[in-house]
């Protein structure tokens, strides 16, 4: 912020675009993205680093922004949401998200999509149970799991539906 | 014209759904206004009694701060009391009035509010504001034995303390069969993920409130009230909602606190709620305790239903739920009896979370039904069929429509509920107790006055307007479909308005009431549209061709719906069946939910794709109920203490069970033109007792007291 005398100065390379301000150091990286940058398409849900909404990349690693602070980045290429796509140029994992319905609010969904494209990257889409072990840092209230893990598995290609038969009578 | 297929029926992809996965759907509070500042909210570390001092020197040095608000220095409000109280708002009591005494009324009460150029500095400074209390003793433990009546305005809202039919008492008595079983239902969070959150900015005497609400025309009114304003000078915006289940129905204490901190500080403020906060700032659904008893002949027709619940409830207003209800309606049964009671405590006001009041009573009265189905050594499906209530036995009204036997027959067939052997414990893989179980879901149909406002321009192309929301369910696209067909133009050439109060009237977006209440607005507006393009003197082939043939650029209709003489004649309901496999592994405690099967008779489902999301985040909403969320309650200092998201458990990822939803084939005509009865509700309905009945069929242990922690199987 302006005449702060504790304000430092950071530089970040955001979506590809570097960025230089002053900033409060107790600004995380959500705030200051949120509220200073105005890329708001990063979520705030929790601010304790337990819901996963404020996912973002940091360097090419998927990390929670409201744990970092925005000082701690200095230097790092951050992408958000929207450095991934446009509405008219969605990102093939946006565009699974649509068309698997894997939302219905909304909120928690860039977060989603940034830790699903980071899980690509990972190789933890192996199979649907390692695609929820591995999503399991994003918290999505309206319940849409189970077609968040369809829309990553259509990206990541993997057929792997396999889960423990249905007991029978003769398990039994 | 050349019509396009009808996109009802259509599993469309959400129209708002490119703006939802690229982060520019804008939420309540991602709006910028020029100058905007930023709030912390204070609240009270004692569950009772006064405020003696407020200390504020050490926040007011610090630089940035631009405001101090607390009851020492904020406007008095009037809060005028509105002459029809709206439906979210408890009959009887008063809200919470912020900022107008010293008096404590639960703990997380807000006291004070820091208002700066940056949320950090809002934050720091809140930190250094130090109060003193004088503290009173409060009653911060839940004693059923203390329930009381609700009040006479809270009865005649539908939740009266005592209802029924026949003799039950006696009919009890002389029943072939009991169960009389005492039921636990924790308090629950909503905890959608998007907080509470309001932006408030004045312009003079007008108001501007980006809020995140499900009804933004209740806000306007309430905040009317709290501020004795003229209603015209208040608009409310809030284009997306980032879930709510409830906890967004009212107009709660923050939105007067930005009103309040914006006209102090001279600029917008925002007020955001944080995690913890809003586990005091906003409803929950209350802690519940039931005793249900059951009396049937041998061949399994229930003679008698006996249930009473006692809730807690603040001592400030008079927040009741609907819970009997389903003791009434859901079976047939010439004897009934319930008693509901009201136990005040120290707390904030408890509010609707999905199915409010229903799900609570279903749970323990389908818990009820899977014992009685055991002690009579009959199948849990065979029982509800025996006890299928033809009519609505409460009003004696025939329902509008009840595909309900064919909810339990497509359910039961798709989750191969005949490989289930009947003996608990008698069901294993590998080192796993295996155990199936069911429920009858069932939740009322309603829907209120709506209009709606329907334009087509010469490009072809409409839009609709309604000040409706949607928080999720996908009202943007269904109705879009909706008035897509009724204007014969495909989906994407339509495009839907609403979150804003100046837009025509829509009713709450709560109690599934939407698609059938805005839904029919649509269809009514369109076809206003279509009348007025066909009496226009030159013809055309498409819309876009009739309104150049007459020079028009635009042409625009108004329509409205409304409940009718339906209401009177026919109970309108949702049904649906809910089939659940557990795994227990007994050594852990650990249940886990291996899949589930939901059936339902929800009238037309316009959009496929949608609906069946809904019904998975209700199964998922369900599962947590089951066997997750619990606030646990510290009895010394009136409090939440798993005020988070880490501690209070929500189903993650990783707890998805296969879901398998199927839409029983119905048309509710009678209900409305739409045929549609919604669906959020319904999607929760029975899921908490089905897995309680399938961790019984497992283990052979009943668990009485929801959500089935490890610590429950173990102990």
């Amino acid at each position: 912020m302006p005449n702060d005398p504790h304000a430092l100065t950071v530089t970040l390379r955001v979506n590809g675009e570097e960025t230089r301000f002053d900033v409060d150091p107790r600004t995380t990286l959500l705030d200051a993205l949120r509220d200073r940058l105005h890329l708001t398409g990063t979520k705030k849900g929790c601010g304790l680093g337990q819901c996963g909404a404020c996912t973002v990349h940091l360097d090419g690693r998927r990390i929670v922004s409201c744990l970092t602070l925005a000082v701690m980045a200095d230097g790092a290429s951050v992408t958000t949401i929207e450095g991934l796509g446009t509405p008219d140029a969605l990102h093939p994992m946006q565009e699974a998200f649509v068309a698997c319905d894997a939302f219905q609010c909304g909120y928690c969904t860039p977060g989603q999509i940034m830790s699903a494209v980071a899980l690509l990257q990972e190789g933890h889409c192996g199979s649907d149970e390692e695609i929820r072990e591995h999503m399991s840092g994003n918290l999505c209230r309206c319940g849409a799991y189970a077609n968040i893990v369809d829309a990553i598995r259509t990206v990541a290609g993997a057929t792997d539906r396999s889960g423990a038969a249905v007991p029978s009578r003769e398990d039994a | 014209m050349n019509a396009p297929t009808p996109a009802i029926g259509q599993p469309v992809s959400r129209v708002d759904g490119p703006a939802k996965v690229t982060g520019t759907a804008r939420y309540a509070g991602e709006f910028a206004p020029d100058g905007l500042a930023y709030a912390a909210v204070v609240t009270s570390t004692i569950p009772k009694g006064r405020i003696r001092r407020i200390d504020t020197t050490a926040a007011e040095t610090i630089p940035g701060v631009l405001a101090v608000v607390s009851h020492l220095n904020a406007p008095s409000l009037p809060y005028h009391e509105m002459e029809k109280r709206p439906q979210v708002d408890p009959k009887s009591g008063d809200q919470l009035q912020v900022f107008q005494g010293p008096d404590i009324l639960f703990n997380g009460q807000p006291v004070a509010a820091v208002v700066a150029q940056t949320q950090e500095i809002a934050d720091a400074a809140a930190s250094c504001i130090g109060i003193a209390y004088e503290e009173a003793e409060a009653r911060t433990v839940f004693d059923p034995g203390r329930g009381r009546e609700p009040s006479e305005e809270t009865a005649k809202g539908g939740r009266p303390g005592a209802s029924g039919r026949g003799d039950a008492d006696g009919a009890l008595a002389g029943a072939a069969v009991t169960v009389d079983a005492a039921y636990v239902q924790a308090r629950e969070h909503h905890n959608a993920i998007e907080p509470h959150v309001t932006i408030a900015s004045w312009e003079g005497d007008r108001l501007t409130l980006y809020d995140k609400t499900q009804w933004v025309q209740n806000v306007v009114d309430e905040i009317a009230h709290v501020f004795g304003m003229d209603k015209e000078k208040i608009r409310v915006i809030s284009p997306f909602v980032g879930g709510a289940f409830g906890s967004a129905l009212r107009t709660w204490p923050h939105v007067t606190i930005a009103a309040i901190a914006a006209r102090m500080a001279g600029r917008p403020v925002r007020v955001e709620l944080s995690r913890r906060q809003l586990y005091n700032a906003v409803g929950y659904r209350p802690h519940t305790e039931q005793r249900v008893r059951l009396g049937a002949d041998r061949d399994g027709k229930l003679t008698a239903i006996v249930q009473e619940a006692a809730a807690q409830v603040a001592t400030y207003e008079e927040y009741a739920e609907t819970t009997l209800q389903p003791a009434e309606t859901t079976y047939s049964c010439p004897n009934v009896r319930t008693a509901y009671r009201l136990v005040e405590m120290d707390v904030n006001s408890p509010c609707p979370m999905r199915g409010p009041g229903i799900v609570t009573g279903l749970y323990a009265l389908e818990a009820a039904m899977d014992e009685l189905a055991f002690e009579l050594g009959m199948d849990p499906v065979e029982l509800r069929l025996r006890n299928h209530a033809d009519t609505n036995e409460k009003t004696g009204q025939p329902w509008s429509s009840k595909e309900l036997r064919t909810c339990y027959e497509t359910g039961a067939e798709r989750f191969g509920w005949a490989n289930r052997i009947p003996e608990p414990r008698s069901m294993r893989v590998g080192t796993e107790l295996v155990g199936y179980g069911m429920a009858t879901a069932i939740y009322h149909a309603d829907r209120g006055a709506a209009e709606m406002q329907a334009t087509v321009f010469a490009n072809g192309t409409a839009v609709i307007r309604s000040a409706a929301s949607d928080m999720g369910p996908g009202t943007y696209t269904s109705i879009t479909q909706i008035a897509a067909d009724a204007l014969g133009l495909p989906v994407d050439a339509v495009r839907f308005e609403l979150g804003d109060s100046d837009l025509p009237t829509a009713p709450v977006h709560g109690g599934s009431i939407t698609l059938a209440s805005v839904g029919t607005a649509a269809s009514a507006a369109c076809e206003a549209l279509r009348d007025k393009l066909d009496r226009l003197p030159a013809k055309g082939g498409s819309i876009a061709e009739t309104l150049r043939a007459n020079s028009l650029d635009r042409l625009d209709a108004k329509g409205k719906a409304a409940p009718g003489e339906e209401t009177k004649t026919h109970a309108s309901s949702a049904f649906g069946a809910v089939f659940v496999e557990v795994r227990v592994d007994e050594g852990l405690g650990a249940v886990r939910v291996k899949r589930m099967v939901g059936a339902y008779d929800v009238g037309r489902v316009v959009n496929p794709k949608i609906a069946r999301s809904q019904c998975i985040g209700g199964m998922m909403g369900g599962i947590g109920m089951a066997l997750m969320e619990q606030a646990e309650w510290d009895e010394r200092f009136g409090k939440v203490m798993n005020a988070n998201l880490a501690e209070y458990l929500v189903p993650v990822c990783a707890d998805t069970p296969d879901l398998d939803v199927v839409f029983v084939p119905g048309e509710d005509t009678i209900f409305n033109p739409l045929g549609a009865k919604g669906l959020a509700e319904i999607a929760i309905c029975g899921v908490a007792p089905a897995i309680t009945s399938a961790v019984f069929h497992a283990t052979g242990r009943r668990i009485r007291h929801i959500p089935i922690m490890a610590e429950r199987v173990i102990g």
